[in-house]
């Protein structure tokens, strides 16, 4: 019964290592506390190398979380549809196109929902990627999509407001949606690491859960501001 | 263990007790270095012990939230044992796929059966071909993915629209929702297995017996925002289920 995987642990190795080389020409870095003075706001600038992004509080930092999220899987699809790997397939290119359309239209509705509170519009690194392989790019969609589940079972339980759970519920399961069909491209009809690999699910059957911090931490060398947040 | 992280420190039961509620340390805008979501059952359970002890037991609108999906996870987890049992029914290529979603179910029963310990209800009577609705389940393997995908993206939302009302209990909640997305694994990978899009077009169904489950599936509206009525704009939600709809839908299933 005592299981000893290491939920989410997978997702934000797979953050970091996405972040290595990046993380070398980052201007700053979290440092795992918040730090003092954050520049919110002014949507028409896009957050890059020196800004400050503070998330804000209570319900409002959940959702401007999960729109960090999404503005990062967006911006990853638009470039995957924008330069398809070498040897994609009709089936791939549509699905991955699916997937590019689902992420952005969850991103504007997190921004709309959010209204005046929306943090700004954020820059990615993604030279980590090499977008005309195959592997890297659907491997890289895998590790995005299981991050994006383990962010979103981490947060639900964060807000207070029914009605955001209720939509935040909404998009956890077409993540895990994207997660099951990439894994299954990757390992077809697999038990250890396809649709709902043991990699992913445990012995109780659970997904994996991330707290914001945990993921922040990890993910904010693909950005190049500073996001700070009290959340947990 | 070569990639541990400090999640992994959480299934301390000494942290856990002490981190009881994160929504109350959210609410003081505190932060803190490891938290119950990651957490594994035996701290999920503590913790929901430990509301429990709090509260003077879970809440009673808890408890029938949870048989509910208890009643929800039985009918799987005989849908799949069953199907697997059946000669010659699935394929030799789809046994591993049903499988392993019997796998999570049959541990989903176990887990909210622990959970709920002796407010658990039994299992039910089940019959499978929901009175005649889908006859031939155990022996035609069309109409068993059928069912399969009808079951999963029932739980889907069924799941979800669980979710407020245990919003009074963080912890559960947060089993739940890692419950809700293995669930929608299980629909992405049974709905491709049956040259379907993985996710849910509109309130679109290529079997008519099972159009219940996608009932408002095809909503527009999202916590007040109009969302995108294009196909992929409805793609990108699934919307919730009442428990009343989910009744109606499962209802066939228990004589």
């Amino acid at each position: 019964m005592h299981s000893r995987q290491e939920s989410g642990g997978a997702e934000l190795a797979f953050l970091s290592r996405l972040a290595q080389v990046s993380s070398r020409r980052t201007f700053l870095k979290w440092s795992g506390i918040t730090l003092g003075v954050a520049a919110v706001g002014c949507k028409t600038d896009v957050a890059g190398p020196g800004d400050s992004v503070s998330l804000g509080t209570g319900d409002t930092a959940v959702l401007n979380y999960a729109y960090v999220l999404e503005q990062l899987e967006a911006a990853f699809y638009i470039q995957v549809a924008r330069t398809p790997y070498t040897g994609i397939t009709t089936p791939e290119l549509q699905i991955l196109t699916d997937i590019r359309d689902h992420e952005v239209i969850h991103r504007d509705f997190l921004e709309t929902a959010l209204g005046a509170d929306a943090v700004s519009k954020l820059e990615f690194d993604f030279t980590n990627i090499d977008f005309t392989s195959r592997s890297e790019v659907l491997n890289a969609a895998k590790g995005f999509e299981d991050l994006g589940v383990s962010a979103y079972n981490g947060a639900g339980p964060l807000l207070t407001d029914a009605n955001l759970l209720a939509a935040l519920g909404s998009i956890v399961s077409v993540e895990a949606r994207h997660a099951a069909v990439l894994r299954d491209i990757l390992a077809p009809k697999n038990a250890a690491a396809g649709f709902a690999g043991d990699d992913v699910v445990d012995v109780n059957g659970l997904d994996r859960s991330a707290l914001p911090s945990q993921v922040l931490a990890s993910a904010t060398d693909l950005t190049h501001a500073t996001i700070t947040s009290s959340l947990p | 263990m070569k990639n541990q992280t400090f999640l992994d420190t959480i299934e301390d039961p000494e942290i856990a007790e002490r981190i009881v509620s994160r929504r109350d340390i959210f609410r003081r805008g505190g932060s803190m270095g490891a938290a119950m979501a990651a957490a594994s059952v035996p701290v999920a359970l503590a913790l929901m012990a430990k509301e429990a002890f709090a509260q003077g037991g879970l809440p009673q609108s808890v408890i029938d939230t949870l048989n509910f999906a208890l009643k929800l996870e039985y009918l799987e987890g005989d849908f799949y044992t069953r199907g697997l049992a059946a000669s010659g029914l699935i394929p030799t290529a789809d046994r591993l796929v049903f499988t392993q979603i019997n796998k999570h179910e049959t541990a989903h029963i176990a887990l909210l059966k622990s959970v709920l310990g002796t407010a658990a209800i039994a299992k039910p009577a089940i019959d499978l071909t929901a009175r005649g609705a889908f006859g031939d389940v155990l022996s035609n393997y069309s109409t068993f993915k059928a069912v399969s995908q009808a079951l999963e993206d029932t739980g889907v939302r069924a799941y979800k629209g669980a979710a407020p009302a245990l919003l009074v209990s963080p912890s559960t909640l947060g089993t739940a929702l890692r419950i809700h997305s293995v669930e929608a694994r299980h629909a992405a990978e049974v709905r491709r297995l049956r040259g379907q899009k993985s996710w849910i077009t509109k309130n679109f169904t290529d079997v008519n017996a099972i159009a219940p489950v996608y009932a408002g599936e095809n909503a527009t509206l999202h916590a007040g925002v109009t969302t995108d009525a294009t196909n992929q704009g409805t793609e990108a939600f699934d919307e919730p289920l009442t428990a009343a709809q989910v009744l109606a839908i499962v209802t066939p299933f228990f004589p």
